[in-house]
């Protein structure tokens, strides 16, 4: 762990190709070992005492907002969380000055969650400290990528040569994005399946297979991944309805039928119940739903842990 | 200035003329008095050029110069500077002030301040519709006697083609050709970068090339139809110029500009997110650079315009998608363009004739010659000189560029404006 902890150390993480191969099983490794700490009655390791750790949240998020903060909090780091509505944000105060000034209060780390693309690498380049990307708009959320990856592996023994499919909006999601760039990485096989109207124009250039079958999609996958679909995408004009949109991509127990017998379902959640996925499946047995939740803080813990550079022990 | 300016031993560049040769230019009481060999003047204030090109200033058909009311990001003497700085004799401002230079007392206040400065002329650009809105005709009769050389709502496209087809009409009774900003806006709702494999990969909402190409051919359309002259502003799609080109074919009166960032940028550029790369049309792909360079190679293309979008350093480092789209380009467009030449693309001369003797002809402007009686608007550049951009010393409030640090070769030495040197930083 020595040598993956020098690697790490002062890094940002913005985007999935920021990292190699061997630095993800190496995050995988140390999430492991974190994992457990989490079963534990105490569920606190004195690793990042003296750390301060700062969530920076631009858009409404649960998920991943209290999974840094519990990532946090576990391994004794301070953590504060601040929401735009209510900072100087509301008063105008510009993204820039935002980070100037909680930079100039010294963390070790700050998670940013954004709408605008690109917005935690900009924040990178003035911070004067380790940059999380905690999703920016429908560019990157290398975490979610690398909890899923864990949750897999778990499963799997192995993240190699998998057949992948990701389902639902890929136009605008950035966990599509960075879970193609991971699982790529390791010789994925990965096909998405949308209405062309949820698909990037130029969808070639992210190396996938392309279907608007589900059916089509799910059959011979080791992984099906779910994305939810929003209700503003109808009112956009992308697709008619939402009873619509379940009869053509909804993941039921019949189109289920079609699939391999050992798949692995999953979803980052929020899941609309009988929209994307429907709600015997997602409670059922191939479901990881919250196997992923519960891997997403060993996977933050994780990268906390080798960002900022914690005591070695 | 009574005693002139002898212009000793440049080459001497008039594509107007067609001349192209080491020669003398004199010039006296604010026109030029003579091209030829050997010349001599007593009392002149002589100028060396030997090396150094000597040019008809500059014209640039498509400028903002933010003024009145967005002085903090340029006004019209610093924006005049700047263009003198570039080697720019003359500059056309676009009507997306605020207010908005819809009427003629907006028309005069921009003519006033600019008569104030001793830099590149300024000749205003009326807009299309009252306040760009793209509904009523802006009072273009009023604004012709004021002083504007030109229409357009740039910054937004005309959509309604009932609209567009009323203004070219209406306009054609001033005399004044209608500049459209061919974008389809629905078609680009929320759009910051070209549409395609890199917006894919990056999750940056697109604006697809085909929201330019369906424009740009309604607009020639309509312009065939009606027997009336379209000037298509920033062209940077391969489809529009493909329209222009069959268009010339058929001989209608379509002609159309190229910003400099958009025959040496492409999309790719968008990766770093960093926001001196977001402009509007935005930067496309190799091929359509590819396009460009075709299209400034046979023709199609008539002259080379900056688009200068001054902003607030502040307004560039916010998000990608809040910060605003544009860049500036007055003091760079000289030393991207020679790339053009370098390359091969074009020769020295024909540069020379998409920078002055195209765009004067395009709005009917003074300047773009050095034919005896003509103003004197001149500029004398080094076409070899090479330096590296850096926006601290841009004349120009707008330091948004992406090409800061980029090494460029060419840059102008003097320019004349009227007979009188307003820009000489090197005291030749």
């Amino acid at each position: 762990m020595e040598t993956v902890e020098k690697k790490f150390r002062g890094r940002h993480l913005l985007q999935i190709a920021d990292l190699t191969a061997d630095e993800i099983m190496g995050l995988l490794n140390t999430a492991y070992k974190f994992k457990d700490v989490s079963e534990r009655e105490i569920k606190k390791v004195p690793t990042l005492r003296g750390k301060t750790i700062v969530n920076l949240f631009y858009e409404p998020s649960t998920r991943t907002r209290t999974s840094f903060e519990i990532a946090g909090k576990r391994l004794s780091a301070d953590v504060i969380n601040i929401s735009t509505s209510s900072s100087s944000v509301t008063k105008g105060e510009t993204f820039k000055d935002t980070v100037l000034n909680i930079a100039a209060m010294r963390p070790d780390a700050i998670v940013i969650r954004h709408g605008s693309p690109g917005a935690p690498a900009y924040a990178a380049t003035i911070a004067g400290c380790s940059v999380i990307n905690g999703g920016d708009g429908a560019n990157a959320h290398p975490t979610q990528a690398l909890l899923d990856l864990m949750t897999i592996h778990e499963k799997k023994g192995s993240v190699e040569n998998l057949k992948v499919a990701i389902v639902g909006d890929i136009l605008h999601s950035r966990v599509a994005r960075s879970n193609i760039n991971a699982l790529k990485m390791f010789g994925a096989d990965v096909t998405v399946c949308a209405p062309p109207t949820l698909l990037p124009h130029g969808v070639n250039a992210l190396g996938v297979k392309v279907t608007h079958n589900i059916r089509e999609a799910v059959a011979d996958k080791d992984v099906v991944m779910m994305l939810r679909i929003q209700t503003e995408r109808m009112q956009q004009g992308l697709f008619p309805s939402l009873r619509e949109y379940s009869e053509h991509f909804c993941l039921s127990a019949k189109v289920l039928k079609s699939a391999r017998p050992d798949v692995l379902i999953m979803h980052p959640g929020p899941i609309n119940r009988g929209v994307e996925i429907a709600s015997d499946v997602a409670d059922g047995p191939y479901s990881l739903i919250l196997s992923q939740v519960t891997h997403g803080v060993a996977m933050r813990m994780a990268v906390l842990y080798l960002l900022c550079g914690g005591a070695e022990s | 200035m009574s005693n002139g300016i002898l212009i000793q031993n440049g080459r001497v560049i008039d594509p107007s003329r067609g001349i192209d040769g080491i020669l003398d230019v004199l010039v006296k009481d604010g026109v030029i008095a003579e091209v030829g060999k050997s010349l001599s003047a007593s009392g002149a204030k002589t100028v060396d050029a030997e090396g150094l090109v000597v040019s008809p200033g500059f014209i640039d058909l498509h400028v903002h110069l933010r003024e009145p009311g967005f002085e903090y990001k340029e006004t019209i003497a610093t924006g005049s500077m700047a263009a003198a700085a570039g080697g720019f004799t003359a500059i056309c401002c676009m009507a997306n002030t605020k207010p908005v230079n819809d009427n003629a007392s907006v028309t005069r206040f921009i003519l006033e301040k600019a008569a104030a400065v001793d830099g590149a002329r300024v000749y205003p650009i009326g807009a299309i519709t009252k306040g760009l809105k793209g509904e009523e005709l802006a009072e273009i009769g009023e604004m012709k006697k004021a002083g504007v050389v030109a229409l357009s709502d740039d910054g937004r496209c005309v959509m309604d083609a009932r609209v567009l087809r009323h203004a070219m009409d209406y306009a054609a009774m001033f005399g004044l050709t209608i500049v459209e900003h061919c974008e389809d806006e629905h078609l680009v709702k929320g759009g910051i970068m070209n549409e395609g494999e890199t917006s894919a990969r990056l999750g940056i909402k697109g604006m697809p090339a085909v929201a330019e190409d369906v424009i740009a051919r309604r607009d020639i359309d309509i312009a065939a139809y009606l027997k009336r002259p379209v000037h298509i502003a920033h062209i940077s799609t391969r489809g529009a110029v493909e329209s222009v080109r069959a268009a010339k074919a058929l001989g209608t009166a379509v002609t159309c500009e190229v910003a400099p960032h958009h025959f040496t940028l492409t999309e790719k550029s968008l990766e770093a997110f960093d926001a001196n790369y977001k402009m509007n049309p935005p930067l496309r792909t190799a091929d359509d650079l590819a396009a460009m360079k075709e299209g400034l190679r046979d023709g199609t293309i008539d002259c080379i315009a900056t688009d200068h979008a001054p902003h607030a350093k502040w307004e560039k480092e916010l998000e990608i998608d809040q910060a605003p789209y544009g860049i500036v380009g007055l003091e760079t467009s000289l030393g991207l363009s020679m790339l053009l030449v370098r390359e091969g693309v074009v020769t020295l001369p024909r540069l020379v004739a998409l920078l002055s003797t195209n765009p004067a002809k395009i709005f009917n402007l003074p300047g773009g010659t050095l034919k005896e009686g003509a103003p004197a608007n001149i500029c004398i550049f080094d076409s070899e000189k090479k330096w590296i951009v850096d926006p601290a010393e841009f004349v120009s409030l707008g330091k948004n560029t992406p090409f800061a640090g980029k090494e460029l070769v060419g840059k102008n030495c003097l320019t004349i404006v009227g007979g009188r040197i307003v820009y000489n930083p090197s005291n030749l």
